[in-house]
């Protein structure tokens, strides 16, 4: 609200408000959730890391450097290094860019799917509704681990097959969250006004609905990234992972053996993982804030 | 000669009940009207008397389960796909909801621009010179083009939708309840502007309201629907000096009025029977003050009174 | 000894920009079984009036000046216990949306009778037999089986009734009722108001009704306070205000509305605009007339000073200059 409005002017002289697009509000009202700004921050120096770490800590993260279980801080090894003498701070931005990379691109996966069924289904209603519905519980009901596992296992442990197998079992909520919103939001006035104006079909779903669907289904990507880089970190737990990679997930469970011996190999991508979903949750929180309407009144 | 003639319209709704067992609800039954060019013709009624839903069927955003709509010389109801799409240009609609009829994401001027660069009308280096002439013949500044619909008062948002409805140059607008949800005071401006356009643009209306007062103001002909029916159908002065069926006198009874008249003794008691299981005579019977036996066995057929004055009822008058 | 006296009252919104008056100088009476009308545009603060008299203000609102005598009691001093009890058993308000003010999981006859067993004491068989009481003097037809019933197997109108019911329920002595009728068909209105109108006349309850039409005004009440921005723009008897607006914004409230007339043939001329909208709340604070913005009769007094509430030959109030000037 302008705050300049003058009562001795008539109407048509009152200063109009300036053009306020939807993102700068978004970005005022994220701004306001403190803990979603610390979150920000915080995925922004991991991103950074897992982008220029190589080039500002060119070690070798495969490369027995020194003496196997020596603690954090000997040889100037921040981190120490692991059970095959590894440097685990080498190791640990490697990793950085594998979980996060795996995250975001299952997210993307799960993203794209959910939106394509949600979309139609929510769109076209009738029989395509029924059969796209039926098939998303389909995969819901499924055994989301035992799933991902008997893909990997089938298919061979690579990252894309890893991200592939996660981006299945998770479609089904995104593909749920995007049909309840556009059965919400064809029925509005402004959908039938563009389908008064003549707005074909693809334009609807694409232009007009979509964008306006968007902020629940942008938190749940948010929290999705968080939750895959979870499952990676699950699935190479169990070894089901590409043994030429190391990623977060892979440095616990290749050390889980010398957990009692040499706690801080897996202290430190543990921490790590949990630092990083956290912030994601709490970006995505701030994004939930950021986009809901209904907290924007004021 | 009519621009727009509606002949025997229903809408059926599929209604889901238990055990996938499914019954009609029909919305619009056996809706015949006819519009005369550069006139008003009022649809009014309670709310789910079918009204939005029989007006929405004419200009096909809802589907119609039987009937005609004759544009001119074409049947809407016939047409598909891009000629469909194309006819779309002449019907366009005035919506109730000032907040939820304009897209949040677009630009006040964007929106004006969806219908025509949908359409490709009018060709594009002179659509935005007939944004900036639309906007000014509703009554908003150039500069306001810019502004998303959140940073606009209920009023000007109504503005923005009618300059929408008049950017294809449509033949007839539907104006669904498109003053309801406004403060009196801004509903009086947008009365005037939607009178002034038709006068200077020799628009077509029809006009869904459930405000007496208002239809008054701003019609020629006067259509009375009840329970997906129309009830009684006249011009405006016959049917406000003189109605006929019982509803209609009801609901002018019921308007408050700030003359503080004695109100008329038109009083209605009883409840509306349930629509998906409706009774076979007359839908009014359960409510009207004056009904008789024969009114349950079989349902008052639209009959002419008097020239240009039809009435649904076995005992119409006072 | 009036049921309710409202003097001076000033009620501040915390804005970001500052505090501002939300109500204004607002002073008004109501006998018991009388009824009082508030009506203006939205945003003009009339719900908050009856917030405020229910002790309902929201987080970011105070009474920062002025005094609610309701009965006896000053209420803006009084601790919250004794406030819930008034609200309980002496005041009772009504809504707008019947549908969201009733909670969908239990039946109208447990909700109507929980308030009497919690206000009352009543036990669970004797609140029951009041509910069905209370549900035929709302004219629900076939009460004893309707009791029974869940809010959505009703209509709008019989919701509406069974809100009424409910804030019957403890004979309270002030009822007051936010656009009661807005969401309803235009009938069921007309029997709405019919019901209020027969009990304030047979308990003697006071009705504060709030809406925006004035012809439920002229329908319904005895006093109506025409509110514009946050003040009182015009006070009174509804016959004077109504026969002899005195306020440009009254008669631009009446004039501005296509009434129905009793002579359909009457030429159509255009309404009376009242142009432009109500100013931001921001601006509410402001020493000078508020409408003036709007007004045609304006002139350089309106813009620089705040007129006060002058008396008319009618009987009503107007703040007005021009009302001073005759």
């Amino acid at each position: 609200m302008t705050d300049t409005f003058d009562p001795r002017k008539p109407d048509a002289e009152q200063p109009i408000e300036k053009p306020r697009s939807p993102a700068a509000e978004a970005w005022s009202m994220f701004r306001r959730n403190h803990a979603a700004v610390v979150g920000l921050i915080v995925l922004t120096i991991i991103l950074a890391i897992a982008l220029f770490g190589p080039i500002l800590y060119p070690e070798d993260p495969f490369m027995m450097v020194w003496t196997p279980f020596s603690p954090p801080g000997e040889q100037g090894y921040l981190f120490g290094t692991d059970y095959l003498g590894r440097d685990i701070m080498a190791l640990m931005i490697h990793g950085a860019r594998v979980s996060i990379t795996v995250g975001l691109a299952a997210a993307f996966v799960t993203v794209t799917i959910g939106i394509t069924v949600g979309a139609l289904a929510g769109f076209f209603r009738g029989f395509i509704e029924e059969a796209l519905m039926r098939l998303t519980e389909f995969f819901q009901v499924l055994p989301t681990l035992l799933f991902s596992m008997v893909i990997v296992a089938l298919f061979g442990a690579s990252l894309p097959m890893i991200t592939l197998a996660i981006g299945l079992v998770s479609w089904p909520a995104v593909a749920r969250v995007t049909r309840s919103e556009f059965l919400r939001i064809r029925e509005l006035e402004y959908v039938t006004a563009a389908r008064s104006g003549g707005v074909r079909n693809g334009r609807l779903i694409f232009s007009v609905i979509l964008p306006n669907a968007a902020p629940p289904i942008i938190v749940q990507a948010a929290l999705m990234v968080g939750s895959a880089i979870l499952f990676e970190a699950g699935l190479s737990f169990l070894g089901l992972t590409d043994p030429n990679v190391a990623s977060w997930g892979q440095i616990i469970g290749s050390n889980r053996p010398y957990i009692l011996d040499a706690s801080y190999t897996v202290t430190v991508p543990g921490l790590a993982i949990f630092v990083t979903v956290l912030a994601i949750s709490l970006v995505g929180d701030g994004l939930n804030d950021a986009l809901n309407p209904k907290l924007r009144a004021r | 000669m009519s621009l727009l003639e509606i002949k025997n319209l229903s809408v059926r709704f599929r209604v889901k009940r238990a055990w996938g067992k499914s019954s009609y609800l029909h919305a619009v039954d056996d809706v015949s009207l006819s519009v005369p060019r550069g006139q008003t013709l009022a649809l009014v009624g309670e709310s789910g008397s079918g009204k939005t839903t029989a007006a929405l069927a004419a200009a096909r955003l809802v589907p119609a389960a039987g009937g005609s709509v004759m544009l001119g010389d074409t049947d809407l109801l016939k047409l598909e796909g891009e000629a469909l799409r194309q006819a779309r240009a002449r019907v366009q609609v005035i919506f109730q909801d000032p907040y939820s009829s304009l897209n949040p994401r677009l630009r006040a001027g964007a929106i004006v621009r969806e219908p025509m660069d949908a359409l490709g009308t009018p060709d594009k280096p002179d659509r935005d010179a007939r944004v900036a002439e639309l906007f000014a013949q509703v009554g908003l500044r150039p500069e306001q083009r810019a502004l998303f619909p959140h940073q606009f008062s209920g009023g000007q948002r109504q503005r923005i939708g009618i300059a929408r409805a008049l950017a294809t140059s449509p033949d007839l607008i539907v104006c669904d309840e498109a003053v309801s949800a406004l403060d009196v005071a801004v509903q009086a401006q947008i009365l005037n502007l939607l009178r002034r356009l038709q006068t200077d643009l020799g628009l077509t209306y029809l006009f869904i309201s459930h405000d007496l007062g208002v239809v008054q103001h701003m019609s020629d002909r006067v259509a009375v629907m009840y329970m997906g029916r129309i009830v009684e159908e006249a011009d405006r002065i016959a049917l406000f000096s003189n109605p006929q069926h019982p509803y209609t006198q009801a609901l002018l009874a019921a308007v408050p009025s700030v003359e503080r008249a004695k109100r008329s003794g038109v009083k209605m008691t009883g409840e509306a029977p349930d629509p998906l299981n409706p009774p076979p005579g007359c839908m009014f019977a359960s409510r009207c003050p004056k009904v008789q036996p024969s009114c349950k066995a079989s349902p008052p057929p639209l009959d002419a009174q008097a020239p240009d004055h039809r009435v649904a009822c076995f005992f119409p008058g006072e | 000894m009036s049921l309710l006296t409202v003097e001076n009252l000033r009620i501040e919104l915390a804005l970001r920009s500052g505090p501002a008056p939300v109500i204004d100088d607002l002073s008004l009476t109501l006998e018991a079984g009388k009824t009082l009308s508030f009506v203006g545009e939205s945003g003009c603060g009339k719900s908050m009036t009856a917030l405020a008299i229910m002790g309902l203000l929201p987080d970011v609102g105070r009474v920062a000046h002025g005094t609610i005598r309701f009965d006896g009691e000053e209420l803006t001093t009084l601790p919250d216990t004794r406030l819930r009890e008034i609200r309980g058993n002496d005041i009772s308000m009504i809504f707008q949306e019947p549908m969201t003010s009733l909670n969908p999981v239990y039946t109208v006859g447990e909700q109507i009778a929980e308030v009497l067993r919690r206000h009352k004491g009543m036990s669970q068989r004797d609140a029951w037999t009041r509910a069905i009481d209370l549900l035929d003097s709302v004219r629900i037809p076939n009460a004893k089986s309707r009791v029974s019933a869940y809010p959505h197997e009703m209509s709008g109108g019989q919701r509406q009734r069974v809100m009424i019911a409910m804030a019957l329920s403890c004979a309270p002595k002030l009822i007051i009722a936010d656009e009661p009728t807005t969401a309803l068909d235009v009938t069921v209105q007309a029997q709405i108001f019919e019901l209020l109108r027969d009990l304030a006349r047979d308990t003697g309850t006071a009705l504060i009704l709030i809406t925006h039409d004035m012809g439920a005004v002229a329908e319904m009440a005895d006093d109506v306070v025409v509110m514009y921005a946050g003040r009182a723009a015009e006070v009174g008897p509804v016959d004077a205000i109504l026969k002899d607006p005195r306020h440009p914004y009254t008669q631009g409230l009446i004039s501005c509305v296509p009434h129905l007339k009793a002579d359909p043939t009457a030429a159509r001329h255009d309404l009376t605009e009242i142009p432009g909208i109500v100013p931001p709340l921001s601006s509410f604070g402001t020493d000078s007339c508020l409408f003036a913005s709007r007004c045609a009769h304006a002139h350089d007094r309106c813009l620089s000073a705040r007129p006060k509430a002058f008396a008319c030959p009618a009987g009503q109030f107007a703040a007005c200059w021009l009302e001073a000037d005759g």
